[in-house]
């Protein structure tokens, strides 16, 4: 059969549905065509999913095809997907979460590395054809191919992003990446976990030819017919990888690795690093003790915790398979740091977006944040040209009546707000999504002013927008279900994660952290140092301390929010927070809050000779985010546990690798949490009162 | 009311709404802007207050000079960056001063012939960008320098070689000078001035008034066509730059001639102002204008081109003038205002003193008696180009469009506006108020 047709290549997936069994022969999950030139054309699809993933019996039965090529071996052979969503986008995280011992890891892992191996040592030249995600052990088959050509178009990403699943590349991907492209690119490649397009995977090595899509399957058929030489890293890459260098490099390594992940909480780019430093002059060895070494990662907390997390993430997303136009239409009132940030972040995910606010010089400075965003994330001019054209300044509002969704955030203040509602409401398309990003206003009272109460939902966005995943979805008792899928639809549909929470005083994420910024404060106020208490919450796993999160978002906005929230729990505003404000230290933007800050960095203090760590401190800081985690789970702010997780971690970075408040809170035992905060009460207040929520706790 | 003796005939022709940027004065380096930039900057809030989408526009037409070297066909590429969507095609036309008048009458012949129903017309340019150039001796001894292979042909190449070929070649002041008769256009302006007699003194006495009525016009705020636009440092502009409400004859008597060095009269005071700056306009059917159920500014009525001899070019607006007055048996006392653009204030009164000379009406223009004299409080009542600067491919457009403000704000009936084209032509447009 000759398949180079006119138009072969990617439109196989249309041509031939995955679920036509007919044309599937003697495999469940792959297919071969030979071609009148003797190459095989080897088509992965796995059977009953979307998505291609390397399960056990995916690789099992690559074993069987290895077995029917060795026998009969073809000219070349050509590895490409049949699926529409890409090449192969990794093992199968379900299958990892689902194995609990190491022995069982070990196995799986063993399977990939034999069957890879077989795959490196095939007599005739392979080539992997790569169009959209080549990711973890996707990419490490791809690897063990003599060459991979891939198609550069926007939907193509290659990586061994495992370190952000608490493990490390575990199919040969660590010998293998470094052997191509040497181990300093190869290690940075890994340990950032990070995926880059074509282009940039062929400046890395990664990619023989990244090719656009009209010469996909001529430029992987050249490299099977007309193998050319094989890449090699560059000298230098080569000698830093051998004896003498390798451990300088590793320690850097190591150190670079520090900054950003500590040790004692993400074991796996340190496991990836020991590997390299031991056995990096030895392939064989390397793969063996590869594979010991994410066996036992696998099995571990962190790797089972992150991977709850993606699955949280996976939760997330499929909360946001609402209804929303294509391309809708986005106005955003109010060109503050958060509707300025809104607007900026919409453009950005191909939106038109015009951005209102009462006057031009309020607009502005919004367009200069913009354009520095999309200076970063915007390699190519053009499409970056396309960015800023597609947000447009709109100081009389023009944009209203041709929107789809309407996104409200301009101050905290419910006469202006409902002003605004009542001037825009009738200027609404019909089906248009009225948003508002209040972060302290009950939307019940906001809803008061208009004509159509249920067509309000709340968008709450975190700080820096671009940064912060999470979109809490706010509805009330009357707001349309329908407009809260909406709204969720249109979380998704510019990549953020949408958290339906029920709308109550400081929602779920800001509700949950200010009491642990409130007991931060009061622990400096009893005369804790602050750099022992922001250290107490980083080693803890927070991204940042509590003291310094609290300059960051503003002293005045922390008094604002606090006070809101305080009159609604009964909670006072601690006094040093009010005095700083009065003195107009306002945190970072002023240059001074808890902490000075010079050039927007921070300046720590060290801790006085008699202070030290203690679990008093980090519990009084953990726990009363978990009594309120407990208190808004049994309030039903959200839905279930794992969304108070959800909503922790990706709008307020709660230590990812403990899996969550609630998660962390169960992992330590509900009564012994119980317990200590009831010590901690008798302490330390009677805020630390278990929540009555936790005796209704599984 | 209808005026058959149009040359266009068809179908009728509405302006129906109108933007432009602040006209932005060059300061010897390329601005914030790109002419594409402009015009999206123009068109952008112009099309968001339309009840119609980018993608309802039949076809984009600009008329540009210097588009820069990513814009070929810079229609096109303010189409699609505008959201026009690839199915709308957008052309890009070179009148030089005519450009952005002539982007306009090819929308209504368009729409006048029914081929189209709703048009963005109008006119964009950067003059601060204009590009500097690689003389013709560089340009080929750097073919000979890429083709030399080896080191021997290398060495003959470098051989080659003179510093001079470095020279660049000024694109604006190259665009600025007349091809044919190798007059700078400031040149022409002093050849009407000798002909006609213009003092130095009235001269700069217009470009004060100029300055004067471009104040007024902002401080009363009669200039609702401009548009606030925003560059990317946080930058706002909202008004014309070139004004100067406190210029005076005195000051501009200290200036010294700068293209008749030294015994000319036209100076940087009395001439346009070398400016950035966009202007577009929606131009629509009867049709379109029912379909979407839009307001209509005013009519098209009906355009002239006429040409002349290049070294007095400035006389233009008088040759295009006086046969579309007379086609439509007008005099000039009819017309309510004008807008004559005022590339120099010689060339503005010349203009007038042509208009109004039986003599020279008789032998240039074959008319049996003078056009007339324009009243001056009906000419340019809120500033020209002297005083707001005449980004060359967009005035045209600009005259137009304000002209329909001052009709509705004066509640006059009609209009014309016109304009002196380098290379020695002119071009009118007659317009009528909704």
């Amino acid at each position: 059969m000759h398949i180079e047709g006119e138009n072969g290549g990617p439109r196989m997936a249309e041509e031939q549905p995955p679920e036509d069994l007919g044309t599937r022969g003697p495999y469940q999950h792959w297919r071969i065509e030979r071609d009148d030139a003797g190459i095989a054309w080897l088509y992965i699809d796995q059977a009953g999913s979307g998505t291609n993933v390397l399960s056990s019996e995916v690789l099992r039965e690559l074993d069987a095809v290895l077995d029917e090529l060795t026998a009969r071996p073809p000219a070349g052979l050509i590895l490409l997907s049949n699926k529409a969503s890409g090449f192969i986008a990794g093992a199968d995280v379900r299958e990892i979460a689902s194995i609990t011992d190491t022995k069982a890891a070990l196995a799986l892992v063993q399977l990939g590395h034999a069957t890879f191996d077989r795959i490196e040592a095939l007599s005739f030249p392979t080539v992997a054809a790569i169009k959209g995600f080549c990711l973890g052990g996707g990419m490490e088959l791809a690897l063990a191919l003599r060459y991979r050509v891939a198609v550069d178009d926007p939907g193509t990403r290659l990586g061994l992003p495992e370190v952000l699943l608490g493990i490390h590349p575990g199919f040969g991907g660590t010998m293998r990446s470094i052997r191509l492209i040497g181990a300093p690119a190869a290690m940075d490649f890994m340990l950032s976990g990070r995926t880059v397009d074509a282009r940039a995977a062929e400046r890395l090595g990664l990619v023989d030819r990244a090719v656009p899509e009209r010469h996909f399957r001529a430029a992987a058929l050249a490299h099977a017919t007309r193998p050319p030489a094989r890449r090699r890293p560059a000298l230098v890459a080569r000698v830093a990888a051998m004896k003498p260098l390798r451990p300088l490099l590793c320690a850097y390594l190591r150190r670079e690795v520090q900054k950003r992940a500590p040790a004692a909480h993400y074991p796996a780019p340190y496991a990836l690093i020991d590997l390299f430093e031991r056995y990096g002059g030895d392939e064989r060895r390397m793969l063996a003790e590869e594979a010991q070494s994410i066996a036992r990662l696998a099995t571990g907390s962190t790797a089972r915790n992150l991977v709850r997390v993606f699955f949280l993430q996976e939760r997330l997303k499929s909360l946001g398979r609402g209804e929303t136009s294509a391309k809708p239409r986005v106005h955003v009132i109010g060109a503050g740091v958060m509707g300025g940030d809104i607007a900026a972040w919409c453009a950005l995910r191909g939106l038109q977006v015009t951005l209102q606010d009462r006057a031009p010089k309020y607009i502005a400075p919004a367009l200069r944040r913009a354009s520095d965003l999309y200076s970063k994330r915007i390699r190519d001019r053009r499409q970056r040209q396309a960015a800023l054209d597609r947000l447009v300044p709109d100081p009389q509002g023009l944009g209203v009546p041709k929107a789809d969704v309407v996104i409200e955030a301009i101050i905290e203040n419910i006469e202006a707000k409902q002003d605004l509602y009542r001037a825009v409401e009738p200027r609404l398309k019909p089906e248009a999504l009225l948003a508002t990003n209040t972060s302290s206003i009950p939307l019940e009272t906001l809803a008061e002013c208009l004509k159509r109460p249920e067509r309000l939902v709340g968008l709450h966005f975190f700080n820096p927008v671009a940064k912060m995943q999470l979109v809490e979805i706010i509805s009330t008792p009357s707001t349309d279900g329908a407009v809260q899928s909406q709204a969720a639809g249109f979380a998704r549909r510019i990549d953020r994660l949408p958290l339906p929470v029920r709308s109550a005083p400081g929602f779920l994420v800001n509700r949950i952290l200010l009491p642990y910024l409130m007991e931060a404060i009061t622990m400096l106020s009893e005369g804790l140092p602050a750099t022992l208490i922001d250290q107490a919450a980083t080693d803890f796993g927070m991204p940042m301390g509590p003291i310094e999160l609290a300059d960051t978002v503003g002293l005045d906005v922390c008094l604002s929010v606090g006070g809101i929230l305080g009159r609604h729990f009964g909670s006072p505003v601690p006094a040093r927070l009010e005095e700083l404000v009065k003195q107009g230290h306002l945190g970072r933007k002023s240059g001074q809050g808890f902490y000075k800050y010079r050039k927007g960095k921070v300046e720590r203090p060290a801790v006085p000779k008699g202070h030290g760590a203690n679990d008093d401190i980090t519990d009084r800081l953990i726990l009363r985010m978990l009594n309120e985690s407990v208190a808004c789970l049994r309030e039903g702010v959200v839905e279930d546990a794992d969304l108070v997780d959800a909503g922790m971690i990706f709008g307020a970075g709660f230590a990812p690798f403990r899996g969550g408040p609630m998660h962390y809170l169960k992992e330590r035992g509900r009564d012994r949490v119980a317990e200590r905060l009831s010590d901690l009460a008798a302490r330390f207040g009677s805020a630390y009162r278990p929540d009555a929520g936790f005796a209704s706790l599984e | 009311m209808t005026h058959p003796k149009s040359k266009l005939g068809g179908r009728p022709v509405f302006v129906v709404d109108g933007a432009r940027t602040p006209f932005l004065k060059a300061r010897g380096r390329p601005g914030p802007f790109t002419a594409s930039d402009l015009a999206v900057n123009a068109a952008r809030p112009l099309l968001a207050r339309q009840p119609f989408q980018a993608t309802d526009l039949d076809e984009v037409i600009l008329g540009c000079i210097m588009p820069g070297p990513d814009e070929a066909n810079i229609a096109r590429v303010v189409a699609l960056r505008l959201g026009c969507g690839n199915a709308t095609p957008a052309w890009t036309v070179q009148r030089n001063c005519g450009s952005g008048m002539q982007a306009l009458d090819c929308a209504v012949r368009d729409i006048a012939l029914g081929q189209a129903d709703l048009v963005l017309a109008g006119g964009t340019e950067a003059m601060s960008h204009a590009p500097v150039l690689f003389g013709t001796a560089m340009v080929a001894w750097l073919g000979q320098w890429t083709g030399a292979k080896g080191f021997a042909s290398r060495m003959q190449a470098l051989s080659k070689f003179r510093p001079a070929m470095l020279t660049p070649v000024i694109g604006l002041l190259r665009g600025l000078t007349d091809p044919i008769v190798g007059l700078s256009m400031g040149q022409t302006a002093e050849v009407l001035a000798h002909r006609f007699g213009i003092t130095r003194e009235a001269m700069d006495a217009y470009a004060v008034d100029s300055h004067r009525r471009l104040a007024a016009a902002q401080n009363e705020g009669r200039l609702a066509e401009v548009e606030v636009i925003y560059d990317w440092q946080g930058k706002v502009y909202d008004k014309d730059q070139g004004v100067r409400p406190d210029s005076s004859v005195e000051q501009l008597a200290k200036l010294s001639p700068v293209f008749d060095r030294p015994y000319g009269k036209v100076t940087a005071g009395n001439s346009a102002q070398v400016t950035d700056g966009a202007a577009c306009l929606i131009v629509a059917s009867e049709e379109a204008v029912q379909a979407h159920g839009l307001k209509v500014m005013g009519r098209i009525v009906d355009s002239e081109w006429a040409g002349l001899d290049p070294s007095q070019m400035g006389l233009g607006p008088g040759h295009a003038v006086a046969p579309l007055l007379q086609r439509h048996g007008l005099d000039i006392h009819q017309i309510a205002y004008w807008e004559i653009n005022e590339a120099f204030a010689a060339q503005v009164l010349a203009c007038l003193a042509a208009m109004a000379d039986e003599g020279y009406c008789r032998t240039e223009l074959g008319l049996s008696d003078a056009v007339g004299e324009i009243p001056r409080e009906r000419l340019n009542v809120d500033g020209g180009g002297v005083s707001l600067g005449h980004p060359v491919g967009t005035s045209g457009a600009r005259i137009v469009l304000h002209l329909l403000h001052v009709l509705k704000a004066h509640d006059g009936q009609l209009g014309v506006a016109a304009l002196c084209i380098g290379g020695g032509q002119g071009g009118a447009m007659l317009l009528e108020r909704a």
